[in-house]
């Protein structure tokens, strides 16, 4: 079996019939409860794809995932886990707000969206370069401080939308809507141009910058002289030493990349979906992302579909919870936390078994 | 070969081990196949062959380790099958393992007694085991003080307690394996005189080694291994280092390094002063201070942990010291931890240790070929990508040209056996041409074939001008490679010497610190040695 092959077995195969299995363990859980699993199944299904209102829907959430998704796996080729992608997102938000309010008048999206991104990316990047800078410097592990920062992030996010941004007289804590200017085209419309209809869903551009981001994520790692080095740094601190790789530099740059992308995904909410800075943007999507990573094994690709995966998840759950009374949201958490358990943390359940059956084939035939 | 004794029958002289058609395999790798073996009781019996040969899988097989696909073992002539490691200590098996098997805060006492306590109380075991210590220190010139802790015994002491905790246990048959790795060859010495003491009181010795030299001095009989098979078995007085090389590579191999003399010119590296302190403030360096001239091989030898280590990892960027280092007349920043700058002054570094430093074993040996130097031009272009292209034709001209198998470049480093993976560090900064090169335990894990290619590339190196500074523990790798060599101890320097005017004795004295220079370590030697060192080698 040759290194690529294995590869693609990795990829692709394995996590396929881990969700398979993951399915059936899910489907024998529902049966528990009383339900038809296949029933429960279809309905899942053609809510997250069946219509294109629900793969707008399931679009738009793989669109956070794939940002904070990204944001993991870059990180885990460097060997550090930045479980801070909530935080970063968050604080991200504040950076796309300060952009968004700032923009008056009539300006062109256009113009809009790149400032943004460069909110978004800078205020996630600056998030995480406190905790960078102390795992760099003094070895506080970026765990434990990421997580730490999460914390501090929703603190003022609090602090700052019912103490500066909330609008004067109103009870919620939100900011004020973004001007015209900076409102962020939705699918729908981006859609409608072209003379295509679809179903209106907060689904927008920024989808288009994730599938772009899979793509300079590959060539990040893959591609270019700093990626070769976080990879090299992931796989052997000594070793990137001798080669005269400093691991300051290294654990600077990888988590700075890291928290820029997790930074993108507010993007997706607050200036595509809400055109505001809400209180909770981010809605757990920098903790999915850590599965999606696990899932995606680090590769943007397998990212990117993971990211879809829990898309179909999210939509087509909150689809199966309207339809099946029975099948409570908890129950919706069971069934994706079946499917990190099968595709992330037991990959080698299938894996073992898949290679050495292929391996036996091909004896077989030779 | 020993012909094959009447089994069922102990009550002749049946042999204390015998292995008759062992078989092992690890996946597709088959490690043993169908191995016969036989070892008279009371002999030390070598078993050479190169790394990966299958060496360490029989003894574990034999020891309890791993089981055996097929094949039978017979202890004494009695068919013994041995599932675990009690079994093997049941059987009056030990093992000396090459990383010792010891608790190291705990006394010399009470490692022997570990695992082999009378009764859930301690103190009369270890009143037992202090007599059988004392009896068997005299018996077989085994002191060590049982009160000792672990920790603070030299790594030769350590090693006595491993052969102490077997004798406790009773082993008729004692497996050691690359047991001289870490000692001076006085250590050395004395480990063989323990052997021989023991062979002499009716122990079999069963000695893994691929020091050659060893097998010829101090084994009975030997047998070769190679790619898992056994291939000859045979009277240590009936053969020569040379056959036993050509039967473990399986072609003819020259063990002596063909070099002209040398023709030393300007001094490139001058080392000054050096310094380094470690973590704990510890000064492994002390003040060191040593030159390499163009077209010559400096030689530094002594006992692994002497300070060799620190010194590679201060002139190849790894760690900061302080002090002067000079490349060629141009001061670098030691000061400093950083490679780059190394590389960019003209040092090429060979480090010891290739798994832990030398490679990333996950990735493919064309990203490997270029680890260090991934910054040079000629591998990058715009925008911060690699230019994939010209790594590949670098990485397969590297291939090529050293011979590295299998030929393929997008084959992990780890997939490569050790003296592949060596391979490909050595093409990487041999490539680089670089004024001055620093190489640290070139040949260790790696195979005669490859030993022979790596020393030869070496002395090309040279050859063509480009001072060397080459650090080993290996004695023969010194002498027989380098024109100039000194000794380091407890991290300092000796006064260096032309390697052709000294010997294996005089370096010896100065690897055990017994003298700090080479005139003080010829007043050690008696008259006769001395002048057999004055008049070279």
């Amino acid at each position: 079996m040759n290194d690529r092959t294995r590869g693609w077995i990795r990829l692709f195969l394995v996590p396929f019939l881990n969700l398979v299995l993951a399915f059936v363990v899910a489907g024998l859980v529902v049966l528990m409860i009383g339900e038809n699993p296949l029933r429960a199944l279809r309905i899942l299904l053609t809510g997250a794809l069946g219509s294109s209102y629900g793969i707008g829907y399931t679009l738009y959430y793989a669109t956070s995932f794939t940002f904070t998704g990204l944001a993991v796996a870059i990180a885990f080729h460097g060997s550090l886990f930045n479980i801070g992608g909530e935080g970063q997102a968050g604080v991200a938000g504040i950076g796309v707000a300060v952009v968004c309010l700032s923009i008056v008048g009539d300006t062109h999206w256009v113009l809009a969206f790149p400032l943004a991104i460069a909110g978004a990316a800078f205020a996630g990047a600056a998030w995480a370069a406190i905790p960078a800078y102390l795992q760099a410097s003094r070895g506080s592990h970026v765990v434990i401080t990421t997580i730490m920062f999460n914390f501090i992030a929703s603190a003022l996010l609090v602090y700052l939308l019912v103490n500066v941004l909330k609008v004067e007289g109103s009870m919620a804590p939100e900011s004020r809507k973004f001007g015209d200017g900076a409102r962020m085209p939705f699918m729908h419309e981006l859609a409608g141009w072209i003379g295509i209809r679809i179903s209106r869903t907060p689904m927008n551009i920024s989808f288009l910058l994730a599938v772009a981001c899979t793509f300079l994520t590959w060539v990040l790692i893959w591609r270019t002289r700093l990626g070769y080095e976080i990879r090299a740094f992931g796989q052997s601190e000594t070793a990137a030493v001798y080669a005269g790789i400093s691991p300051v530099r290294i654990t600077m740059a990888t988590m700075l990349l890291s928290g820029g992308m997790a930074g993108l995904m507010a993007l997706n909410t607050v200036m595509g979906e809400a055109s505001r800075l809400v209180l909770d943007a981010v809605q757990g999507a920098g903790f999915v992302g850590i599965a999606v990573a696990l899932i995606g094994r680090s590769h943007p690709v397998g990212v990117f579909l993971a990211a879809i995966l829990f898309g179909i998840l999210y939509q087509g759950g909150a689809e199966l919870a309207f339809e099946m009374p029975a099948i409570s949201r908890e129950m919706i958490v069971v069934i994706q936390a079946l499917v990190i358990l099968f595709t992330g943390a037991l990959e080698n359940l299938v894996r073992f078994p898949v290679e050495g059956f292929l391996r036996k084939f091909r004896e077989a035939g030779n | 070969m020993s012909s094959h004794p009447v089994s069922g029958r102990p009550d002749l002289v049946a042999p204390a081990i015998e292995l008759r058609g062992i078989s092992k395999s690890f996946g597709p790798v088959r490690a043993n196949r169908d191995i016969d073996l036989s070892i008279a009781k009371g002999e030390i019996h070598g078993i050479v062959g190169e790394n990966g040969a299958g060496k360490s899988t029989l003894m574990e097989i034999l020891y309890g380790h791993y089981s055996a696909d097929a094949g039978q073992i017979f202890i004494d002539g009695r068919e013994t099958p041995i599932p675990n490691s009690e079994a093997a200590i049941r059987a009056g098996i030990g093992m000396v393992h090459q990383h010792f098997m010891l608790v190291e805060n705990f006394t010399v006492l009470e490692n022997v007694v570990l695992g082999a306590e009378d009764g859930s109380l301690l103190a009369p075991s270890l009143v037992r085991a202090r007599t059988l210590l004392g009896e068997l220190a005299h018996e077989y010139e085994l002191e060590v003080d049982p009160k000792a802790v672990i920790e603070d015994l030299s790594v030769g002491l350590q090693q006595r307690v491993e052969i102490l905790k077997a004798l406790y246990r009773n082993a008729d048959i004692l497996i050691l394996d690359e047991p001289t790795g870490v000692l001076t060859p006085s250590e050395a010495d004395h480990l063989f005189r323990i052997l021989r003491n023991l062979r002499n009181q009716g122990k079999t010795i069963l000695l893994i080694t691929h020091k050659l030299r060893e097998i010829m001095d101090v084994t009975d009989s030997v047998s070769v291994m190679r790619r898992g098979e056994l291939v000859a078995t045979l009277r240590t007085s009936e053969t020569s280092p040379e056959e036993l090389a050509e039967l473990m590579v399986g072609r003819k191999v020259l063990l002596r390094v063909e070099k002209q003399p040398c023709q030393p010119g300007d001094i490139l590296l001058d080392v000054e002063n050096l310094s380094v302190t470690d973590r704990n403030g510890l000064r492994r360096l002390k003040e060191i201070s040593f030159n390499v001239r163009a077209g010559e091989i400096f030689g530094i030898a002594g006992v692994a942990g002497n300070g060799q280590s620190e010194l590679l990892a201060v002139l190849g960027g790894i760690t900061s010291g302080s002090g002067n280092v000079r490349v060629k007349g141009a001061e670098i920043e030691v000061e400093r931890a950083d490679g780059q700058s190394r590389r960019a002054a003209g040092i090429a570094h060979v480090p010891e240790d290739r798994h832990r430093l030398g490679l990333i074993m996950e990735f493919a040996q064309w990203e490997n070929s270029v680890f260090g130097y991934h910054v040079v031009d000629r591998y990058c272009r715009r925008f911060g990508l690699t230019n994939r292209r010209t790594i590949f034709e670098a990485a397969e001209a590297k291939i090529e040209k050293y011979d590295i198998r299998p030929a393929n470049r997008n084959l992990s480093a780890s997939r490569f056996s050790g003296g592949n993976q060596q391979k490909i560090v050595i093409s990487r900064e041999f490539e680089r041409d670089p004024d001055i090169l620093i190489v640290g335990q070139p040949t260790r894990g790696v195979d005669i074939g490859a030993i022979e290619f790596i020393h030869r590339q070496i002395v090309a190196l040279r050859d063509a001008g480009k001072a060397i500074l080459l650090i080993s523990v290996e004695l023969d790798e010194i002498l027989s490679l380098t024109d100039r060599v000194a000794v380091m101890f407890d991290g300092s320097i000796s006064s260096d010497e032309l390697t052709s005017r000294t010997d294996e004795r005089e370096l010896g004295l100065l690897m055990a610190g017994l003298a700090h220079d080479f005139e003080t370590a010829r007043e050690h030697m008696s008259p006769g040695q001395s002048s057999s060192a004055e008049s070279g080698r």
